[in-house]
Order: C-alpha cells, then sequence, then structure tokens
C-alpha cells in the first residue's frame, strides 16, 4: 500500500526539494526568500519556452535554470543593494513572475521531459530526482563542513565575523540567493517536465510549501530535503485517497504541521540571527 | 499662513512637517510613473501605439459615472485589504494573510445570511459582525502563536491562507454547495442581508454598475482607522509597540498583548473584503472568488505609506489599474499578464525606493 505511493511521493517532493535546498542557501545567507515560488514558476516556463524553441530539452533546462537565476538577481538587488523589504519583494517577485509567465505563453502546446533513467529495484524516474539526495548531501556538506559554507553561513549569524576577515557581506548573500535562483529554477523545470506543459500558475503555493520545508527542517539541507519527502508524501496520500477523507484535510495536512513545528513541540527551530536584518 | 510663508517652510525648514509630508509622497509618486512609463515601453515593444495605450489609461477611469463606479468597485475590497495590512505594518507586524481571512470572512458572511431570515437592520450587521469575527479569529492564531512561542507571523499568515483555501474549497464542494449546480458555490443569502447598490441612489449611475454601499463602510473604515491609530490609546500602543518595542514595555505596556489584538484586528479589517463581495456582489460565497486582493492590499498599504488616506488613494488607483487592465485587453487585445507583471514590478520599486531611503537614514 504504501509501497504504490512511493512513486508519486517521489515526484511531488523533488520540486520542493530543490526549491528548499534553493531557500535554504539563501536564509542561510541572511535573507527572506519568499520569492521561491516565482523562481520556479519562472523555471517552469523557461524550460517550456527552451523546449519548444531549440527542440531540446537541454537547451529548455538551462534556459529555465537561467531563467531562475535571472529573477533571483532581482531579488538580491533589490534587498542586497538596495535594503528593500525582503518580504515585500518576494512578494512583488511572485506577481511578476506570474504576471510575465501568463501573457507570454497563456498555453502551452506538449512537450518532451527529461531523460528518465532506469535503477534497478527503483525503477524510471527523470535524472533530476536522483539528483536530488545528492545535492541534499552535497549541500549538507558545503555548508556545514568547508570554510565557504561556514562564511555564507556567517552572513546570516553575525555580521561581525565576516566584517572581521575583511570579507563583504553583501557578496556571500548575493551569492546566496543566485543560488536558490539556480536550485528553485530547476525544481520549476522538473515540474515543467513531469507534466509536458506548463499553465498559468502552475506551481500553485510550491514556493511556500517549500519555504514551510526550510523552517520545518530547521534552515538544515538533510532535514529540509526530509520535510518535503514528508510534504510529498502527504500530497500523494491526497492524490491516492481511498479512504473518503475529504482531499482538502490531507491537504493541508503539511501547513497544519508546519504551524506546529513553529510553535516547538516537535522541536525549537531557530533562524539565522541576522535573517531579515539589513543593517550593518 | 500666506504663501511666500509655506514655500520657505518647505524649502528652507528642514524640520517642517509639511515639507516631510511632501517628501514622503516622492517615492510612491516616482514608482508610478516609472510603472507608467514601463508599461508603455512594453507597448510599444509590443508593435502597438503606446498613445493609444495612455490615452485609454487617463480616459478609461474617468469618461463617465459608469466607469467611475467600476472603478470604485475595484477599489472597494483593496481599501479593506489595505488597511488591514496597515494596521499590522504600523505595529511591525505582517499579515500576509488578508487572502485566508477574507475567505473564512466571507464564508461566516454567507453562512448567517444563507441561514437566518430577519429583517435587513439587524441582518446585514450580523452578517458583517459574523464576518470580522471570523477573520479576526482567523488572523488572532498567527498573532497568538507570536507573541506565545514567537513563531513567524509571517510564514504563520501563509500557512493559514492555505489552510482557508483547502477548508473553504472543503465546505463549499461538500457541505454547503447549491444543490443541483456544478460550481463550487452557496445557495444565494436572503434578500435581507444584501447591501444595496449605490445605482438606486445615485441619480447618473446605470442600474447595471455594481458600485455598492460597501464602498461607503470602506470609506466610513478609513476614517475611523486614522481616528483609531491617531487619536486613541490602542493606536498609540500599537504604534508604540511597532517603532519601539522596548519602550512600549517600558511603559507598561504588554507587546504581546498588543500583537495577539492587532492581528485580530488586522484580521476582522481584512474580513470586510469578504462582506463587499458576498453581501455586497454576488450574495453568495463563490470558490476563489478573490482575484490575490489580500496580496495587492500589501502593494496598496505599501503605496498609501501604510496612512489610510493615502491607502484609500491607493486603493483607488489600483481599481483603476484593474480597470484599464481591462480596457486595454478588450480595446488593445493585451492580455492581463501584463498588468499583472506591471503591478509586480511596481511593488518591486515601491520597495527598493522605500529602502534606499531608510539605508539613508540609517547611515
Amino acid at each position: 500500500m504504501i509501497l504504490e505511493l512511493i512513486p508519486s511521493t517521489l515526484r511531488m517532493a523533488t520540486p520542493l526539494g530543490f526549491a528548499a535546498l534553493g531557500g535554504i542557501y539563501s536564509e542561510r545567507s541572511g535573507v527572506i526568500n519568499l520569492a521561491l515560488e516565482g523562481m520556479m514558476l519562472i523555471g517552469a516556463f523557461g524550460y517550456v519556452v527552451g523546449t519548444q524553441g531549440f527542440g531540446s530539452t537541454w537547451v529548455g533546462l538551462l534556459i529555465g535554470i537561467g531563467f531562475g537565476v535571472a529573477l533571483s538577481l532581482v531579488h538580491a538587488i533589490a534587498t542586497v543593494t538596495f535594503h528593500a523589504e525582503q518580504v515585500v519583494t518576494g512578494i512583488g517577485i511572485n506577481i511578476l513572475a506570474l504576471g510575465i509567465t501568463e501573457y507570454l505563453l497563456p498555453s502551452s502546446k506538449q512537450v518532451g521531459g527529461l531523460p528518465h533513467w532506469q535503477l534497478p529495484l527503483i525503477g524510471s524516474y527523470s535524472f533530476i530526482v536522483y539528483l536530488l539526495p545528492v545535492l541534499m548531501v552535497a549541500s549538507h556538506i558545503l555548508l556545514f563542513k568547508t570554510p565557504w559554507g561556514l562564511r555564507l553561513r556567517a552572513a546570516g549569524e553575525s555580521t561581525e565575523a565576516l566584517a572581521a576577515l575583511s570579507l563583504s557581506r553583501a557578496k556571500w548573500q548575493y551569492l546566496g540567493i543566485l543560488l536558490s535562483g539556480l536550485l528553485a529554477g530547476t525544481g520549476g523545470c522538473f515540474l515543467a517536465s513531469e507534466v509536458h506543459y506548463f499553465t498559468k500558475g502552475m506551481t500553485a503555493g510550491r514556493g511556500y510549501l517549500a519555504l514551510a520545508a526550510v523552517i520545518f527542517g530547521n534552515w538544515r539541507p538533510l532535514s529540509g530535503v526530509s520535510a518535503c519527502f514528508l510534504f510529498g508524501f502527504a500530497t500523494a496520500l491526497e492524490l491516492a485517497n481511498r479512504w473518503n477523507i475529504p482531499g482538502q484535510l490531507l491537504h493541508s495536512l503539511p501547513y497544519i504541521l508546519t504551524m506546529v513545528v513553529l510553535v516547538g513541540f516537535v522541536g525549537t527551530s531557530r533562524p539565522p540571527a541576522s535573517l531579515g536584518k539589513m543593517k550593518s | 499662513m500666506n504663501i511666500r510663508k509655506l514655500f520657505v517652510s518647505l524649502v528652507r525648514d528642514k524640520t517642517s512637517q509639511s515639507r516631510k509630508f511632501l517628501l514622503s509622497c516622492i517615492p510612491p509618486l516616482l514608482a508610478i510613473l516609472v510603472f507608467f512609463l514601463s508599461c508603455g515601453i512594453v507597448v510599444h515593444i509590443r508593435g502597438q501605439d503606446a498613445l493609444e495605450f495612455y490615452k485609454i489609461i487617463f480616459f478609461s477611469g474617468f469618461a463617465n459615472f459608469d466607469e467611475v463606479g467600476y472603478v470604485l468597485f475595484n477599489a472597494t475590497p483593496l481599501v479593506f485589504t489595505g488597511l488591514a495590512v496597515a494596521i499590522g505594518y504600523r505595529s511591525g507586524l505582517f499579515n500576509i494573510g488578508c487572502e485566508g481571512q477574507l475567505y473564512v470572512a466571507a464564508f461566516a458572511a454567507a453562512w448567517i445570511g444563507m441561514h437566518l431570515n430577519l429583517p435587513a437592520f439587524l441582518l446585514i450587521p450580523f452578517c458583517i459582525a459574523a464576518a470580522m469575527i471570523a477573520g479576526a479569529a482567523w488572523g488572532a492564531v498567527p498573532g497568538f502563536l507570536k507573541a506565545r512561542y514567537g513563531a513567524h507571523e509571517v510564514i504563520n499568515t501563509i500557512m493559514m491562507n492555505f489552510i482557508a483555501f483547502a477548508l473553504m474549497n472543503y465546505l463549499v464542494t461538500s457541505v454547503y454547495q447549491e444543490p443541483g449546480q456544478m460550481i463550487p458555490q452557496t445557495p444565494q443569502i436572503h434578500e435581507t442581508a444584501r447591501i444595496p447598490r449605490l445605482a438606486a441612489l445615485v441619480p447618473f449611475l446605470p442600474q447595471s454598475n455594481p458600485l455598492n454601499a460597501s464602498f461607503l463602510i470602506a470609506c466610513g473604515s478609513v476614517v475611523l482607522c486614522y481616528i483609531f491609530l491617531t487619536y486613541t490609546r490602542w493606536g498609540y500602543e500599537l504604534r508604540l509597540v511597532g517603532s519601539a518595542r522596548d519602550v512600549a514595555s517600558y511603559g507598561g505596556i504588554n507587546p504581546r498583548t498588543v500583537t495577539v489584538w492587532v492581528m485580530a484586528l488586522s484580521g476582522a479589517v481584512a474580513g470586510l473584503a469578504g462582506v463587499a463581495e458576498v453581501l455586497g456582489y454576488r450574495y453568495r460565497y463563490l470558490d476563489n472568488f478573490s482575484s490575490g486582493w489580500g496580496f495587492t492590499g500589501i502593494a496598496v498599504a505599501l503605496l498609501g505609506r501604510n496612512n489610510p488616506f493615502g491607502i484609500l488613494a491607493a486603493a483607488v488607483l489600483f481599481g483603476l489599474l484593474n480597470k484599464v487592465a481591462l480596457d486595454i485587453d478588450i480595446l488593445l487585445g493585451i492580455p492581463r499578464g501584463l498588468f499583472l507583471a506591471g503591478q509586480g514590478m511596481l511593488i518591486i520599486w515601491l520597495v527598493c525606493i522605500e529602502g534606499i531611503s531608510r539605508k539613508k537614514n540609517d547611515s
């Protein structure tokens, strides 16, 4: 029974996982990223447009990721350079992405999907699905075991430490945000490649859910992505629904869980100390 | 005060209040200008006549009473969500949950309007009260979680939005759906629960115009909100917690208590947007009726500098933009997405300008 749900769990969790990893990089560097939703959406858009235009899913993937990074650059310029309110910027970017994509591509033709790899015992999934656990572990090592990660986290924790090393906080924050665009864009590409088309607003709140997973996972890659698998499982349950539980109830389960976690029943969740603060 | 004195006080006196006020008006106006310019550029790139586009913008909202009526009708829910966001913001809280709060409130209003059969002078206040209580409850939960556990209200209001969407969808498709209908909507509310349209009162307004008395409620809320924030003790506490939390607690104000009631109040005001929809326009609850009013409210509050009268002006501007978006879609064939993109850009410009001025003040 549970085994049947594995394929759809993986498919639901993968885009969330990528966006959540992106969110972790951005938030660890001290910048709140509500724009994940828009970055995913424009990634999905870029994938479909690129695949349609160049006839290659690889080019589509590149363009989708490129669009995600470009949109994250807007977030970075606004929040880091201009000290704009991070939450509002994120919402503005989401509306911008929704508008641009709806305007340029009201409905799309069918496009091809990214290649699936057949693995023994596991089955056949898009290679992006296999990439997620790899990136999850890599991100953990990068953030917590290397000097590079220490500096990125310092940007989000204590500005004095970076200043003492005469490193620019802004540079690390740009890096964090651009990485979030890259990863969320990839998540968007996967989303579009699995359903083979683009519709307006197709991310349907997944960016916000990914952000919830970031917080759920205490801003750590391993637990953040695990939260995505949990959320993916909840969605898979909702899709498979055969116990007559209202689907909407299962649908809101991840959100309720997140609120419970925030309240601290499961463990304390502590954001990076300087998250959202721009004053130096 | 003669004109010369006023001029001197504006130009020379750096501490003058009117000078400060005028200066604070520049950034939003600049952002609106940039917004219109970039829209024109995009229209030009599309290979269409940008002048024609500007003509439609400037004339479509004001040509006659009918047009003005539509603009004010569009503005009504945005006044409420804008005020709701501003009430939170002035106290240092971000209420991103207006969207969910207005859905819950709209449903409460519709439920009372369907089930109670009372004369209008009782039923309408009942419906409004129910909506405000529902909105307040939905807002108070993140407020309480913030006050009691320090859980960030941004995340919790977003979560509450999704929970509201799911819950309302469930109620309107499984429990209260109009019998024999495929559309996810409730049956109509009683005649006596309906807020009258203004077409009956204003002589030049055509009967088809949807502008209704909820716009007057919106105007009343703006004034009440201004008086509340500026002249009452609670308004003072609210602003003090927003601007100097430590001072507030030293002065005997409990910031936690304030957080809870501010979020509740914000939710209640956001709920009035649902009232405007259910009692004033559609006379029933339709699933997903709001086209992002809760989120546009953030832009409205930002553009109105979190001042109630500024918010009224900003809401009318957005009401106009919504109308223009429809008109250019019909007349020039420019899809609505362009407007949405422009709106997003406007928000980003606004926060950037505001951020730069804040940066300047800090240094």
